[in-house]
């Protein structure tokens, strides 16, 4: 019998990881078992009790634990405001930032002709329900400045034209941004939004 | 093996970690697939965006491989991303691109048309026309190319207003005769006559399509044409709805 064989299985595993590799799997695998108690056991215990419990909200796609996350559940939330984003990181960047005091929708994905994604595959269908069901005032189109985030930003907006107010983040220099620095893009977005000072 | 040449980006995947599968339009070489490393990091995010012009190096130990490219930004497309029917028409031109192109055949004329369409981006009274026209290339290009000149019935080069859905053929009134409900309505745009209003344009798109779904997309399986056409020819209505 190989003694080593569960902990290859495990390196294997975490290797499959996003920005790990075999050598920062191994690492990583090496450390845990040097910290078992302090760190992999209450490590192992967390993952089962996530896996057997996350679940997507049912009325905006964010992950949780429970079948309605804790934005939606909100009564602060509900100010009328629905920030479309594409998808759960893009919803805890924005949550990071504590600027916006609304409920999200999570899409899922862009549309894309390409790799075959339409309307059906998102949860678009879901927000024009939302849309009546919530009173909602304003949605805010939170999608990346891609061809197909903005594709999918003017699809969402034809389908919700005249039910409610339509907006969308501004385009244009990030803070600390240098100008030599920038695509030509960018700074067209930039220039084209200027605002007088 | 090696190649540089220009080419229009029509598509990127990511491919691992850190790389990109790019698929570019060259003029040369057709439609291209290859690698490019670091493709799918940030830096490169803004540069291999659908419809960016590139000037693309391909290298690969054998033609047959799928090789990687080195990319360097040419001017980026990214102003249609303002105007929903821009958006729309850059889609549906590199969704049928993709989709009617075989790998590694090379369309000079076509490539040429496809980039002056694609600088006109910005220009909302050209552009549908413009689109129309393009159209009509991509089909003469794969080989179902429009006869407009004369009337496949009677021979006469007037009074052109019909087009067989079969041979492709303008069919003159008197030509119709009674085959007349039979026969696609042919609009004035298409033989580069008239204002080109948005009905004819609409008009006109009804014919290509027919042609890209019945003639074209059949001969290749029957396969259903790009979501990207139909949104496309969409957002030209509703522009048509809201203008009268």
């Amino acid at each position: 019998m190989n003694s080593t064989r569960d902990i290859e299985a495990l390196i294997d595993a975490m290797a499959k990881l996003p920005g790990l590799g075999p050598r920062s799997a191994r690492r990583a695998v090496l450390h845990l078992i040097r910290k078992r108690a302090l760190l992999m056991q209450p490590l192992a215990d967390l993952m089962g009790q996530v896996a057997a419990t996350a679940r997507e909200c049912l009325n905006c796609g964010n992950v949780g634990t429970t079948d309605i996350c804790d934005i939606c559940a909100s009564e602060k939330r509900g100010n009328g405001q629905i920030c479309v984003v594409e998808d759960v990181a893009d919803l805890w960047a924005m949550e990071r930032g504590q600027v916006f005091k609304g409920r999200y929708h999570v899409l899922g994905g862009t549309l894309s002709a390409l790799d075959q994604v339409g309307p059906e595959q998102l949860r678009i269908p879901k927000l024009i329900d939302r849309v009546d069901a919530e009173s909602v005032t304003e949605v805010i189109l939170a999608l990346n400045a891609t061809i197909d985030g903005q594709t999918t930003a003017h699809y969402i907006a034809d389908q919700l034209e005249g039910r409610v107010s339509l907006s969308s983040l501004a385009q244009g220099v990030p803070i600390g941004g240098e100008l030599d620095y920038l695509d030509d893009g960018t700074i067209a977005a930039a220039l084209n939004a200027r605002k007088s000072f | 093996m090696e190649w540089r040449d220009q080419g229009i980006l029509l598509h990127s995947r990511r491919h691992g970690e850190s790389a990109a599968i790019i698929e570019v339009f060259t003029p040369s070489r057709g439609r291209h697939a290859g690698v490019v490393r670091g493709g799918a990091g940030r830096r490169m995010a803004p540069v291999l965006q659908p419809g960016a012009q590139l000037d693309v190096t391909w290298r690969a130990r054998l033609e047959d491989h799928i090789g990687a490219f080195t990319v360097e930004p040419v001017r980026s497309r990214i102003e249609a991303m303002g105007d929903r029917l821009s958006l729309a028409g850059l889609n549906a031109v590199l969704a049928l691109l993709h989709f009617a192109l075989p790998e590694r055949e090379a369309h000079g004329a076509l490539y040429l048309h496809s980039e002056n369409l694609l600088d006109l981006l910005g220009d909302a009274d050209l552009w549908p026309l413009a689109y129309l026209r393009w159209e009509m290339t991509l089909l003469e290009e794969l080989g179902y190319g429009l006869d407009l000149s004369t009337c496949a019935v009677t021979g006469a080069r007037a009074g052109l207003v019909y087009i067989s859905p079969k041979s492709g053929r303008a069919v003159s009134a008197a030509g119709a005769g009674e085959w007349a409900d039979r026969l696609l309505p042919l609009p004035q745009c298409l033989l580069g006559q008239g204002d080109a209003s948005d009905a004819e344009i609409i008009e006109g798109l009804g014919v290509t399509g027919h042609f890209l779904a019945n003639h074209m997309a059949y001969d290749m399986g029957d396969k259903p044409l790009p979501e990207a056409r139909h949104r496309f020819v969409d957002a030209m209505q509703r522009r048509l709805a809201r203008n009268g």
